[in-house]
């Protein structure tokens, strides 16, 4: 299996997810070809930790999360929660499992039913799964509008358009928590919203992770966003892993070429630090023909042979720091130059 | 290029563009709509400007009121634009498109909606080439391909026979600057063109269009959110809150010496790179102002950590800073005592929470 390693798993601890060799293909129309959206990753979640996923559009980390709910089902691999093999549960297990993993949505306002009340919204999951009274279920719902700071007696006569996209996004949080949940997969959460309002979502997030003890899969693509909330960041790239590891060492020493053209693509609020040179001009290729050995090879300016033929896979290079790369910037064999010059 | 000539020739001595009291209400249901309340500025030629703000702090509406871009009807337009001397609000729409592409020209947030998804992507740029340059089929082709060239698009040639749905995002966002820079304007408005895009594609982006500004000699109007973004794009930034501009400064003096307790607290609550993670981040407490009924005196003051009963009573009028091209409005500026005194207040409280929550954690 061509996968990228999984010497980052660990066997110690309370892991509450762990993911093993994931495959999400999709068809491309009648021509035979495949997406390759997820291509054989691996990771873990321990309970109460945030793991912060980050890259660039297309490399497969809201398929990642999407996944991890089996929406769809991947083609293959193992999403093991609470101690369950999701991939092998009947429909009806499925559906009960997915109570305790919730999903918060990029678009804070398409991802509320325009034509109900808010209220009626968040208090659903609780009507579905028949959990209480209708007392005890609108008690419920109007506390946990209180703590996400929204009005209930607003929520119960308004719709989602009455609302900001930052209360939207209050909104949707209150609704995923309804249920109790002990693991919520963030798909670009705030991307969407203005810094101001963003800090107010950010903060709310890490608040109601201590009170309700959650773990919280973080996907974005902003480097600074999931620095601040996660433990641990995991970077991806066309389906892969490239690096894993504590996020303040990831951000102090990043290991993969690929980490260090996100953080270089920062831009800083400050006029006094030259705008970095971009280092690597292009896009991600195609996710349908992905290049073979390393897929961040033709992009990378360390690349080499054995980077377009061999796949690299993660390993240690510190503690709890991992990378998928043949010349990594610190931890490798040998220093970068000496390797291309020995080739 | 004839008419290039002659626009050159045409302007006086004073500011490329200069914008006084403008102001563009919207007539709804709920009432008028103030999404620019009196603005005032001016703009030099080759120089950048950054308008930077939240959501609803109208300098979307900023950017279209100057270019001329709103619709008719229930929209009121005051004020005065001057553009290379001569007065561009209230002409018809047929003089209007006489500036448009040619003189002022404008990339949008979303390349993928901005661009005709039926139409090639070769013909989108050569129609602006046709209708405004007079350009035949093959000029306008091979000027097409140069402009493509220009923005780095690789491939040039097969690019012009696909269509926006066959690019990626960043080719996207490419094209609209192609299209936008086809006639030469001498104004060009980004209206948040980076923000549907990767980090990465975003910096690729933002050096084009400062390459582009540079080799062009061309003005520049940076719309956006994010203070990042404009830190190293732009010579001066107008910050806007509540169709108003509150504070405007050379890009340098403004980050060194902000004034506006607005602009300094949007600054804060970018999450910063450098500090640890689960930071607290800093918020700025509550929403924008509903533009309709806008606060009275600032309309900032609800949201201000610092507010005085001055700020609630009367509205500040833009003053002029150390520097006479650093204007802000605000009574109580950054590094005033009254701002001090609140400041050392709102510490004491920040840091005895701060400890009592690590006690708690």
């Amino acid at each position: 299996m061509a996968g990228s390693g999984k010497a980052h798993l660990r066997d110690s601890g309370d892991v509450l997810l762990r993911v093993e060799d994931l495959v999400v293909e999709f068809p491309v129309g009648r021509t035979g070809l495949k997406v390759h959206a997820v291509s054989g990753i691996s990771f873990d979640v321990l309970r109460g930790e945030t793991l912060g996923v980050v890259g660039e559009s297309g490399c497969g980390k809201s398929t990642t999360g999407k996944a991890m709910m089996m929406l769809p089902r991947p083609n293959s691999g193992s999403v093991v929660f609470e101690g369950a093999e999701l991939t092998s549960l009947p429909p009806d297990a499925m559906r009960a499992a997915r109570t305790r993993m919730q999903m918060i949505f990029q678009d804070p306002i398409s991802s509320l039913n325009p034509r109900r009340k808010v209220r009626d919204i968040v208090r659903e999951p609780l009507v579905i799964w028949k959990r209480g009274a209708e007392k005890e279920q609108l008690a419920k719902v109007d506390q946990l509008l209180e703590e996400v700071g929204i009005d209930p007696q607003r929520a119960a006569e308004s719709q989602a358009h009455q609302f900001s996209g930052g209360q939207c996004q209050r909104i949707s949080i209150a609704r995923s928590l309804v249920l109790d949940p002990t693991l919520i997969i963030c798909d670009e959460p705030v991307s969407a919203l203005d810094v101001s309002v963003q800090a107010q979502v950010l903060n709310l997030l890490e608040d109601l992770k201590l009170k309700y003890g959650l773990t919280l899969v973080f996907i974005a693509h902003d480097l600074a966003v999931v620095k601040n909330i996660s433990d641990r960041v995991q970077v991806m790239y066309l389906g892969k892993i490239c690096e894993v590891a504590p996020s303040n060492s990831m951000y102090t020493s990043p290991a993969h070429h690929y980490t260090k053209l996100l953080l270089d693509s920062i831009p800083v609020p400050n006029p006094d630090v030259a705008v970095q040179q971009v280092a690597v001009q292009g896009e991600p290729p195609s996710p349908v023909l992905p290049p073979s050995g390393c897929r961040f090879n033709p992009r990378c300016a360390a690349a080499d042979d054995r980077c377009r033929s061999e796949e690299p896979q993660l390993r240690k290079v510190a503690d709890g720091h991992f990378v998928a790369c043949h010349h990594p910037l610190f931890g490798g064999e040998a220093p970068v130059a000496v390797r291309s010059a020995a080739n | 290029m004839n008419s290039r000539v002659q626009a050159t020739s045409r302007q006086t001595d004073g500011p490329l563009l200069k914008v006084t009291d403008l102001k563009t209400h919207f007539r709804t249901e709920r009432g008028l709509v103030r999404s620019v309340d009196g603005v005032s500025f001016s703009l030099e030629r080759g120089r950048a400007l950054g308008i930077v703000g939240e959501s609803g702090s109208g300098k979307t509406v900023l950017s279209r009121s100057i270019m001329g871009l709103l619709p008719g009807r229930n929209t009121e337009r005051s004020g005065s634009v001057v553009f290379e001397g001569e007065e561009i609000i209230g002409l018809s729409l047929k003089d209007r498109r006489k500036i448009w592409g040619r003189e002022m020209s404008m990339i949008f947030q979303d390349p993928m909606t901005s661009l005709n998804p039926v139409m090639r992507v070769g013909k989108q740029i050569t129609e602006g080439l046709k209708i405004h340059l007079g350009m035949d089929n093959e000029n306008a082709r091979a000027t097409a391909l140069r402009l493509l060239h220009d923005v780095r698009i690789p491939e040039p040639e097969k690019r012009l026979n696909q269509y926006a749905f066959e690019l990626s995002g960043g080719m996207r966002q490419r094209v609209m600057i192609a299209i936008a820079l086809a006639c030469g304007p001498t104004v060009l408005f980004a209206d948040e063109p980076t923000t549907a895009l990767d980090v990465t594609v975003q910096a690729q982006i933002l050096e084009l269009i400062g390459e582009q500004r540079r080799d062009r000699n061309m003005s520049v109007i940076l719309v956006t959110h994010d203070l990042g973004v404009v830190a190293g794009h732009t010579d001066e930034i107008a910050v806007m809150y509540g169709g108003k501009l509150v504070e405007k400064a050379p890009t340098r003096t403004l980050f060194a010496n902000m004034k506006m307790p607005y602009t300094e607290a949007l600054l804060r609550s970018i999450p910063n790179i450098e500090d640890p993670s689960h930071t607290r981040l800093n918020v700025i407490a509550g929403r924008p102002p509903d533009l309709v009924n806008p606060p009275k005196g600032c309309r900032f003051s609800p949201r201000c950590e610092y507010v005085q009963p001055k700020c609630i009573a009367e509205e500040p009028p833009l003053l002029t800073a150390e520097h006479a091209d650093h204007v802000y409005a605000c009574w109580y500026p950054v590094g005033s005592p009254v701002y001090r005194e609140k400041r050392a207040q709102l510490d004491k409280a920040k840091k005895s929470a701060g400890m009592s929550q690590v006690g708690a954690g």
